[in-house]
């Protein structure tokens, strides 16, 4: 005899606390600590407040606790609590140049006023597995200069001197930057919600768009003018002081990709630009965005859109990694109802096509009672 | 960090139910129009009614009595937890009754039982555009629907019955409403589609990631598409249910063993229990009750 299923409210919560079992671990262990995250596991912790919009990071270390290291979980956590927050204004833009640089590198020339700052990169190091790793081997202190209290200067900058790049571009005086968290996305984007869209991307997704478009799907010729990696002062306009104040320095990568181009009738033969700016420390995700956002901007030079990158609606519209996986995973609620009516259909035109075939009639389905 | 976790009534601040008020008013006042909101994430991932669940947050009082049903059951896992959350963030009457409800939250079924007057029934809905398998771009469905341009829409429907002899659509099959705007009626079997039309209750569908939200007032005119030759036609089930012997509704089918044993019963859990209770019984349930 069937029984309806019952118990789904037991059933979830023993789930979640099978759940909280499996994320705690061995008991004899000591738990992992916020702290040790946001210490140890410093990159996970900025690849969740860069994709879920949120600079804070012990937040982001519990959600990574929270969340088991699965990041795109923790991203999640995060974003549903970010969602929750009133905007209370918007921050004068950030000016990187005065940035306190803790890496900085060109590779477009060999050298540049500021200099190249390796900084804490993997870059150069040769992926051994480290045994001193698996105990906690005591680790030297690292050397330390004396900060340069001077702006560096940004290449563009230094190839805007000649007239070989393009500006930074103007805005129209009345303009208020778009805020995709407050506001339905419109096709097509205006530049400021598109870099917005591409800050809080998937970085597998805009990785693996930046490759297609270095292979020929819309090929650019990028050279990395500048990647840099620092704190910046974020400040807020207050109207009733009539000045800004800073509510304090957040880090942030930086990466201005320097892009040949032919000219065209309306333009110049000059330098393009591509721009990725995201929260933390992530060269990957900052050149990934700034190769997309350029391969994005094909309408504006009169490119010809032929490959995925260059579109705009493609990519924008599933990059969102929270929008993606709720949805291919929601393939596993229930869908029963679809399915019988699929089924129905198939039954019925299987059916015809026997008859037509002359196949004899095979009943599979046996009613129960008999 | 300690004071993370305090949320206002049903979830949402106040700020945000106000714009999707709006969104809902909008709808109301142009049936069939998907009208885009700036759709909030919520603590349930995207494609798992997170649409339904803003537009339930936005309309719910504390006075309301919620239902909640995924493939027509109060207690599929998707329902439990949905309600779940309002109980918990709204403090508010729940019910399996569908009479007895004032909102209805639905994933993939309309009740069997005809909604009345006062009832609001929430469709949650993955892709809003009935277009979009035709065409992907969101710039493009807007200009046709704008247009009226439906032509291709036909051309489907045309094509599946030179291929197949049928219509091979058989959930969220395209409805024209009030005589303007070709709509998804989100993926409801098309069994369910004729309850749309000239219902008592407002019916209001919310999709989450693809941020829009579109009504069908009460009283509306929502024809399912078809041909003059080739009538629309709903799912008939050979059958009645095996538990309540209901006939004309829709039914799941159910496995029993590895021998090609199946059974039907209804896919409204509580349209069925009820019945049973009235002393309607299936001929498994007679059977059952004969053998004890």
């Amino acid at each position: 005899m069937y029984v309806a299923v019952k118990g789904g409210e037991a059933a979830i919560a023993n789930a979640h606390q099978l759940l909280a079992d499996r994320r705690r671990g061995d008991r004899s262990l000591p738990a992992i600590s916020i702290d040790q995250i946001v210490a140890q596991l410093g990159l996970a912790v900025d690849r969740v407040m860069a994709e879920a919009s949120l600079y804070d990071r012990e937040l982001a270390a519990l959600a990574v606790r929270q969340a088991r290291g699965d990041m795109i979980e923790a991203i999640f956590i995060l974003r549903a609590y970010r969602t929750t927050l009133p905007r209370f204004g918007m921050s004068v833009p950030v000016d990187t140049a005065k940035m306190k640089i803790e890496r900085r590198i060109s590779a477009t020339y060999k050298d540049l006023p500021g200099g190249q700052l390796l900084g804490p990169t993997f870059d150069y190091t040769h992926r051994l597995l480290d045994p001193s790793l698996l105990t906690d081997e005591p680790v030297a202190e690292p050397l330390r200069r004396t900060a340069d209290e001077n702006s560096m200067m940004r290449v563009s900058d230094i190839l805007a001197g000649e007239g070989l790049i393009e500006g930074d571009g103007q805005m129209p005086e009345d303009h208020v930057p778009g805020d995709l968290t407050r506001e339905p996305l419109e096709f097509p984007l205006n530049r400021d919600l598109r870099l917005q869209a591409l800050a809080r991307g998937d970085e597998g997704f805009l990785l693996a768009l930046a490759y297609s478009t270095q292979r020929g799907y819309a090929r650019t010729h990028p050279f990395v003018g500048e990647v840099r990696i620092g704190e910046v002062e974020v400040e807020l306009d207050i109207p009733e002081l009539g000045f800004a104040v800073s509510l304090g320095p957040v880090q942030v990568t930086e990466c201005q990709m320097v892009n040949q181009f032919q000219g065209s009738a309306k333009n110049p033969p000059q330098f393009t630009r591509g721009y990725g700016l995201v929260f933390g420390q992530s060269e990957r995700k900052a050149m990934a965005m700034s190769l997309v956002d350029r391969a994005l901007r094909a309408d504006e030079f009169g490119e010809d859109i032929v490959a995925p990158a260059q579109d705009e609606e493609f990519v924008i519209s599933h990059s969102d990694n929270v929008q993606a996986t709720g949805f291919v995973e929601h393939l596993k609620l229930p869908h029963y109802v679809d399915f019988q009516a699929e089924l129905d259909l198939v039954r019925r035109m299987r059916a015809e096509y026997d008859a037509r075939n002359g196949v004899e009639k095979n009943d599979t389905i046996r009613d129960a009672a008999e | 960090m300690t004071d993370l976790a305090t949320y206002n009534f049903a979830y949402l601040d106040e700020q945000t139910k106000r714009m999707i008020r709006r969104a809902i008013l909008k709808a109301i006042s142009i049936p069939g129009y998907q009208v885009p909101f700036a759709s909030r994430e919520m603590p349930m991932p995207y494609g798992w009614g997170t649409g339904g669940v803003q537009v339930t947050a936005a309309i719910l009082g504390p006075k309301d009595v919620l239902k909640v049903i995924d493939q027509g059951a109060d207690d599929t896992t998707n329902a439990v937890s949905i309600r779940a959350f309002f109980q918990k963030v709204a403090n508010v009457a729940v019910t399996t009754k569908t009479r007895e409800a004032t909102i209805i939250q639905t994933r993939h079924r309309i009740p069997e039982e005809a909604l009345t007057a006062g009832q609001t029934l929430v469709y949650q809905v993955p892709i809003p555009e009935p277009l979009r398998f035709l065409e992907p771009r969101e710039t493009e469905t807007r200009k046709m629907h704008a247009l009226e341009e439906y032509g291709l829409m036909h051309v489907k429907l045309y094509e599946d019955i030179a291929r197949n002899g049928h219509i091979a659509t058989t959930y969220a099959y395209p409805v024209k409403v009030e005589g303007r705007y070709v709509m998804d009626p989100s993926p409801t079997p098309k069994f369910d589609n004729p309850k749309m039309h000239m219902s008592e209750a407002l019916q209001l569908f919310g999709a989450g990631r693809e941020k829009r939200i579109y009504a069908v007032p009460p009283y509306t005119d929502v024809v399912s598409l078809d041909f003059e030759d080739h009538p629309f036609e709903i799912q008939h089930f050979d059958k009645p249910c095996a538990l309540c012997g209901a006939e004309q509704v829709y039914l799941d089918e159910v496995v029993l063993d590895d021998k090609g044993g199946r059974m039907f019963v209804c896919s409204d859990t509580d349209h069925c229990e009820d019945r049973r209770e009235h002393g309607h019984a299936g001929h498994l349930l007679a059977q059952q009750e004969a053998a004890e």
